[in-house]
């Protein structure tokens, strides 16, 4: 029972690679693209966003992976143009330590109450 | 025109109904009779009509285009179909306050009716409660957003709605999801009312459980027809932003899904008691909080409603005096349960249910905290910054493993006390989970150590839920059911992700373009008009690996009022995946720029939050075959 | 004694964010950049609009003046309601003003310039808008003020106005 499930399943995933190629460069794009956030539509990232400034970051962007720039690299150069704001992943720094602690800090207080609420034996 | 005096009567009407309401309730609470004066439920129920007739007087407005109306001129065109010109009528901030309104007095009613043998204080304590928030609606919509304002000299034309709210999704996501999202509001009050009572036990559990689980499923399907409609609307195929408004529905739902759980022990062993009434407020305070950030202006986001701090102050301070409110009768007469009764022993049903709420609230502060922290750093400090998709991911999805493990494992725990059985089956699942993994990404990602953990984790949860339905057939088979729908979420989002790929480029009518496997044909462009926009239709073959060739139809339409150019994407869903086809303009040029997704296993996300939902209706029916037996 | 201690911690933290909420919605929603610290005009090379070759920045920005960078394009409306600003601003001899032809048709700016007239003493096509990127900006029109360490000291967004011109005419005295 359970062998054919699992053969009918690893059936499904053949046949999924049609466009997996060359994908690696543009992956990466998407990827800081879906990081940037459009100033003209503020709601969208510059990936979503068909404005002229979009359109231009997305041609920077594109510029700066041929020329062998790091992910990083190119946010911190839009974040010394534009402010940490352009960014969606907030950098970890003074202003943002809050921010990242905080969520994992309560989880861990969290785990101590049930540690202490729950026993070993009845 | 009469149509917004009666809308604005009945309003006023409601409102003094809140007070005489308050004043019958407060005489009945006080007399010895052990029922409810017939009166308070002949009074809620004229409340209860008094606010659909606003209602109705406003899509009445709608429908005529009465652009006397203020509401109406600003949301409504001539032109707009009539379908479009009623679900405008909640698609603005004033009439989705008389949807609140309509679904705060809807429930108390039937609360009341459907709660005959429960005690009469209880009852009309609950009935306070509510009221209370009923008269802040009311205060709130009479004095800052009245939708019966009117404008002199009358308007010929009116503003028109925005042509991406003009869609059916867009048009149910609303009243279902206040359904759910306002519907908190009778937990909220039944709950004060218990605990000023010292009724919270297990009788009141398995009263308050359909209420619960009412919302929560509203909540659910809610929630999912709103990422339906980004998804085919909002452009390049996601379907959840982390936008604060989006944000801002996921939090009660949060909640609202720990309280489920926690009743669950509350009704079985009246324990958790606390969590159950602290729970009860914090959703609807979430749900009160969350109208506050998306109407007051506070927030940068797509999907806000007209900005206007004026209003946003009135809800601030409705939203804290609720809060204070309920804080203060939780604390003043909450009592302490029986301490032995709140100390589990550590593999027992409760702890996992405990260990539920921890992960739940863990996923509650990331999402509040990534919400509204800019907001604080903003008035400290004066910097802007975003908090963006990237930062929900990286804190929400590795602890997702450990609570996929856990969510296998707790539903096999008996109460109070509990030993893993077969064993055995447990790990040779666990193994077949992980290699099943293994086997299928390793191609696929480059992440892989992490990836296989997590895709092993929901794999886990997958084939051990499967296995209940064989196992456990119709015992509890409402759990059975959401938590495979849960599973099967999971799934569906990893390998959608993994799977799915992107052709950008621009074409030429007439051009063919040849990607990996296949081919792209642009045949040719049609136009068409309709009442309230013309639009350009693209035809399109694309033909596949396997030489299949479907047609596609993207459009680009302009809307007339107001001046809008909006994309349509075209979609072929099947069961295997979804072809995606969206097309924009490029200016100056006869190119056109399309963007062509494959994305594989897309409808089972909406299946699989169907079958979340469908467990929690199960649940709600069983209640009753369990009460006829 | 722990219920009024949780009570306390509760309380503070309320009235804390009620504070914050409150002061928040005072607060623009929407994000304008601002210029922090004064930095250095980026290197770039750009097309030349009247010549056509390509010039160094270096060679731009090589005297010792004011230059004040003016981003425009001949569809945008606000930037004919500033241009009479920037002709007067051309007058001032402690500054050059440079313009940046940002996504337009070489036709049309120059009939721009022949029908308003050229307050420039150079101008730059960026079709692409990547000049307007490494100046951080992001629309148009927008003006720059850069002083004689070639730092950029001052920004507009938007058309300018009279005040606007005035604060700069201080700067450069």
């Amino acid at each position: 029972m359970k062998f054919l499930k699992i053969f009918i399943i690893i059936l499904l995933f053949t046949g999924f690679s049609q466009l997996r190629s060359d994908e690696k460069n543009n992956e990466l794009k998407n990827k800081i693209l879906k990081n940037i956030r459009c100033l003209i539509c503020q709601g969208q990232s510059v990936y979503d966003s068909e404005s002229d400034f979009a359109a231009s970051i997305k041609l920077i962007v594109d510029r700066k992976i041929n020329e062998g720039m790091k992910e990083e690299s190119i946010y911190e150069f839009l974040r010394d143009k534009y402010g940490d704001w352009i960014i969606y992943d907030p950098k970890i720094s003074k202003n943002t330590y809050v921010l990242w602690l905080l969520p994992l800090l309560l989880f861990f207080a969290g785990g101590a109450i049930i540690l202490k609420k729950t026993n070993l034996k009845k | 025109m009469f149509a917004n005096q009666i809308g604005y009567y009945s309003l006023i009407l409601g409102l003094l109904l809140s007070f005489l309401l308050c004043v019958v309730s407060i005489k009945d609470f006080k007399n010895s009779s052990k029922y409810i004066n017939q009166n308070i439920l002949f009074l809620s129920f004229l409340q209860l009509t008094l606010v659909i007739v606003s209602f109705l007087s406003l899509i009445w407005s709608f429908i005529k285009s009465d652009f006397s109306n203020e509401t109406v001129f600003n949301n409504s065109h001539t032109t707009k179909p009539l379908f479009y010109k009623i679900s405008g009528t909640w698609g603005n901030h004033e009439g989705s306050l008389l949807l609140w309104l309509l679904v705060l007095t809807l429930f108390i009613f039937i609360f009341l009716i459907k709660s005959r043998e429960q005690p009469k204080k209880y009852k009309i304590l609950t009935l306070l409660f509510q009221q209370i928030i009923i008269i802040g609606f009311f205060l709130f919509v009479l004095m800052t957003s009245n939708p019966f304002n009117y404008l002199f000299p009358i308007p010929t034309e009116g503003l028109g709605l925005n042509p991406i709210l003009q869609d059916p999704a867009l048009a149910i996501h609303p009243p279902i999801l206040y359904l759910g999202y306002v519907g908190t509001s009778i937990i909220f009050s039944s709950s004060l009312a218990a605990v000023t009572q010292n009724y919270v036990s297990k009788e009141w559990g398995q009263h308050i459980k359909k209420w619960v689980l009412i919302s929560w499923i509203f909540l659910t399907i809610g929630i999912m027809l709103g990422s339906i409609w980004a998804y085919y609307e909002l452009g390049w195929g996601g379907f959840w932003f982390w936008d604060p408004v989006e944000n801002v529905s996921l939090m009660p739902w949060l909640t609202l899904t720990a309280l489920l759980h926690c009743i669950v022990v509350l009704e079985r062993r009246a324990s958790l008691t606390s969590w159950v009434v602290i729970l009860s407020i914090t959703t609807f305070t979430l749900s009160m909080c969350g109208t506050f950030l998306v109407r007051s202006g506070i927030l940068n986001s797509v999907h806000t409603f007209a900005n206007d701090p004026a209003r946003g102050i009135f809800i601030l301070i409705f939203l804290f005096i609720l809060i204070v409110l309920s804080l203060g009768v939780f604390f003043l007469f909450h009592k302490e349960n029986n301490k032995n009764l709140n100390n589990f022993f550590w593999l027992s049903k409760e702890t996992s249910i405990l260990i539920n709420n921890w992960f739940m609230m863990y996923f509650l502060s990331v999402v509040l905290i990534g919400t509204v922290y800019p907001i604080f750093l903003d008035v400290i400090s004066g910097h802007k910054i975003s908090v963006g998709p990237p930062f929900y991911q990286k804190l929400i999805v590795p602890f997702l493993v450990p609570f996929l493990l856990f969510m296998s494992l707790g539903p096999r725990l008996k109460w109070i006390k509990s030993k893993i059985e077969n064993k055995k089956t447990i790990i040779i699942t666990f193994i077949i989970s992980v290699m099943l993994t293994f086997f299928i990404i390793k191609n696929l990602t480059t992440d892989l150590l992490f990836y296989t953990v997590l895709v092993s984790a929901a794999f886990f949860l997958f084939f051990t839920t499967l296995k209940e339905f064989f196992v456990k057939r119709f015992n509890n088979i409402s759990q059975t059911v959401a938590h495979f729908g849960f599973s099967l979420l999971i799934l569906s989002i990893l390998f959608n992700n993994f799977l799915s790929s992107e052709i950008i480029t621009n074409i030429k009518i007439g051009e063919k373009y040849s990607y990996n496997k296949g081919e792209i044909f642009f045949k040719k462009i049609e136009e068409r008009k309709e009442s309230n926009f013309n639009s350009i239709i693209a035809y399109f073959e694309i033909k596949d690996g396997n030489g299949k060739t479907v047609e596609l139809k993207p459009e680009i339409r302009i809307y007339n009022q107001p001046i809008i150019i909006t994309s349509e994407a075209d979609i072929k869903t099947t069961l295997l995946e979804d072809k995606f086809l969206v097309m924009n303009l490029v200016k100056g040029n006869e190119y056109f720029n399309i963007r062509y997704q494959i994305k594989p296993f897309m409808v089972w996300i909406w299946i699989s939050v169907l079958l979340l939902s469908l467990g929690g209706l199960m649940n709600l029916f069983k209640r009753r075959y369990e009460k006829e037996v | 004694m722990k219920k009024k201690f949780n009570l306390f911690i509760i309380i503070i933290f309320l009235s804390f964010s009620f504070v914050i909420f409150y002061k928040g919605l005072n607060n623009s929603n929407t994000y304008t950049p601002q210029i922090i610290d004064k930095k250095n005009i980026p290197i770039f090379k750009a097309k030349d609009f009247n010549s056509s070759a390509y010039v160094d920045s270096e060679k731009i920005f090589k005297e010792d003046i004011f230059y004040v960078v003016n981003i425009w394009a001949s569809w945008c409306v606000p930037c004919r309601i500033e241009h009479p600003l920037l002709m007067e601003l051309s007058k001032i001899q402690s500054l050059k003003l440079i313009g940046f032809n940002y996504r337009d048709n070489q036709i049309n700016a120059k009939n721009f310039i022949i029908e308003f007239g050229n307050p420039y003493s150079k101008i730059l096509i960026d079709n692409d808008g990547i000049l307007a990127i490494e100046f951080g900006a992001y629309g148009v029109p927008e003006t720059f003020v850069i002083d004689k360490n070639k730092k950029i000291i001052r920004k507009f967004v938007g058309p300018l106005n009279q005040e606007i011109v005035d604060e700069i005419k201080l700067i450069v005295k």
